[in-house]
């Protein structure tokens, strides 16, 4: 579904700030994967995501969407067919709209055309029965404001808006990170249901190592703009916390031990 | 009655200079200064169609002379990636050497003598007033764009425009094209700019090159005083409190004028405090809370 073939992205080439976000990655995803990345801060989790994204272009490289090349494509259109949810819950939602109206934001393009109608009786029912599903009463608050919602309603709301037409490719930024632990359990719970029941390719950023080996079905390990670890099936059911740690540590000593030998 | 009736016309008129204002003002959240030059584009395009017969052309053509307007601003903003306030500023300012070329370098025309819409309805209906059919007309234009206006942002492509102004960030990640969507409210808002100015030349019987100087603060001061009335609610009561916010805007500066509080040269400084005050209230109104917090908090200190 989605193939990253040799992405190299250089940020302030050619001044002494230079750096090298990711170096020649390489990265292929079967359809329905749920593919979760770990790696430290500046490995280069978010630069993948916002190239697959079309934030910016490649120096080199292509990515492969479903077989097409979106390597040079604008980014807006690339989000007809990649839904992204942000840590950050203000980024996924406008917050003067009301929940039916950012629903309908996502959804009635495709389905009334520009001049349509963006809320009618018909997709109001449809997000109504969408919103139950997940049992925190927002299906009764339809007309409320998205910004009079919490961090964790607004990212179910984003969620929802990224998944109402079922997109190709799912890109979630660490989207439980700004949540307390137990919405963040919950919207991870809806997360999972989602993509579960949609069949989703999905590739999500994480910090917790934990949920990291939980969810999903394939788990990647990133460092300094490259893919260290890839684990999936059996592999990645034996890994314990312990020794995803382990393995995150040694390569890290790996990289300290290189510096010093250039040092000495 | 004269005053009565004049003032609710202009009010009316004008009201749909204040939608645009609104459009750009509230909903994409940027106070577009296009507004001072698409105004008299739309009045000398129809001044001058008038002039040589076609006074309903005039009327489409102003229209469309605001929407080019804002077309070109909205191209400076997002594809030149001009900031926002000083590509209205170079629109505007080289929208004055086109409405003199337009004029055909007179600084006013006068349309006395010629058949413009307002006359040309009083020949048509001779059994009413003078004051009947300018209001009647007026009254239809505002009620007409009202509508449209309001059923559009109803619509996808409305929404799109009302999220671009309310999280620019979220919009640009989506599916929807930001710069297009830009660029489309800009030439929507001018166009309401431009009809206004339009249906003024034909309705004050002459075109002048300098009728839009302070024309922004005018819609600004429209749309805050109709905010006044009906507070910030939907996109749709904001399109009605603007139209009625203009009309209560000429009240005041006609009753201003009457009672001879100030002189008419007044105007425009008045607009102009009207606006300021308006807009710093929410800042007095928390620097207001503040000091009250901090001197009972100094009172609990001192007992």
């Amino acid at each position: 579904m989605l193939t990253i073939n040799n992405a190299v992205k250089i940020f302030s080439q050619g001044t002494p700030n230079e750096h090298k976000a990711l170096s020649g990655l390489n990265l292929h995803l079967e359809r329905g994967e749920f593919v979760t990345v770990v790696g430290s801060n500046g490995a280069g989790k978010s630069t993948m995501f916002n190239a697959i994204c079309g934030n910016f272009l490649l120096n080199s490289g292509s990515i492969f969407v479903d077989g097409q090349n979106i390597t040079y494509m604008k980014e807006h259109k690339r989000a007809g067919f990649i839904g992204r949810v942000f840590q950050d819950p203000m980024k996924g939602t406008a917050p003067n709209l009301t929940i039916e109206e950012n629903l309908a934001l996502a959804y009635s393009r495709q389905k009334t055309g520009p001049f349509g109608a963006a809320v009618n009786k018909k997709n109001r029912d449809m997000f109504k029965e969408a919103l139950s599903e997940f049992n925190m009463g927002l299906e009764d608050r339809m007309q409320t404001k998205v910004g009079l919602l919490s961090g964790g309603q607004r990212q179910v709301v984003t969620l929802l808006m990224c998944t109402l037409v079922t997109p190709k490719l799912l890109l979630l930024d660490e989207h439980t990170a700004a949540l307390d632990p137990a919405t963040a359990e919950k919207v991870m719970e809806i997360t999972e249901r989602i993509v579960d029941r949609n069949n989703l390719t999905t590739l999500m950023i994480t910090h917790n190592l934990n949920s990291a080996l939980r969810t999903g079905t394939r788990t990647i390990m990133m460092d300094s703009g490259n893919i260290i670890l890839d684990v999936s099936g059996e592999e990645r059911a034996k890994m314990t916390l312990d020794d995803l740690l382990n393995m995150y540590s040694l390569k890290k000593k790996e990289a300290f031990d290189n510096d010093r030998m250039l040092l000495s | 009655m004269t005053l009565l009736l004049g003032s609710l016309q202009l009010g009316l008129l004008y009201g749909i200079l204040a939608i645009g204002v609104y459009i750009s003002f509230r909903i994409l959240n940027v106070p577009d200064l296009t507004t001072e030059g698409s105004f008299t584009f739309g009045l000398a395009t129809s001044a001058m169609c008038a002039l040589s017969g076609h006074f309903v052309l005039g009327i489409v053509l102003s229209i469309f002379s605001g929407a080019l307007a804002g077309c070109i601003t909205g191209f400076l903003q997002t594809k030149c990636k001009i900031h926002p306030i000083l590509s209205g500023i170079i629109t505007m300012s080289g929208l004055y050497t086109i409405n003199l070329a337009v004029m055909k370098n007179a600084v006013n025309v006068s349309l006395i003598g010629k058949t413009e819409l307002f006359s040309y309805v009083m020949e048509k209906m001779p059994q009413l007033s003078r004051d009947t059919v300018k209001t009647a007309l007026a009254l239809i234009f505002a009620l007409i764009v009202c509508i449209i206006i309001i059923r559009f942002f109803k619509t996808h492509i409305g929404l799109c425009i009302r999220a671009t102004g309310d999280n620019e960030a979220m919009v640009s990640s989506s599916s929807i094209n930001v710069d297009a969507t830009k660029i489309f409210t800009l030439a929507i808002s001018n166009a309401c700019v431009g009809l206004s100015g339009g249906l003024m030349a034909q309705y004050q019987g002459y075109a002048d090159i300098n009728s839009s100087v302070g024309i922004l603060v005018v819609g600004l001061a429209s749309v805050i005083i109709g905010e006044v009335i009906f507070g910030r609610r939907s996109v749709t009561i904001g399109i009605i409190s603007a139209v009625v916010g203009s009309i209560v805007y000429r009240y005041i500066m006609a009753l201003a004028t009457a009672t001879h509080i100030f002189p008419a040269f007044a105007l425009k400084l008045v607009s102009a405090c009207i606006v300021g005050i308006a807009l710093s209230i929410p800042a007095v109104k928390e620097a207001a809370a503040l000091s009250k917090i901090k001197k009972e908090a100094g009172n609990d200190a001192h007992n």
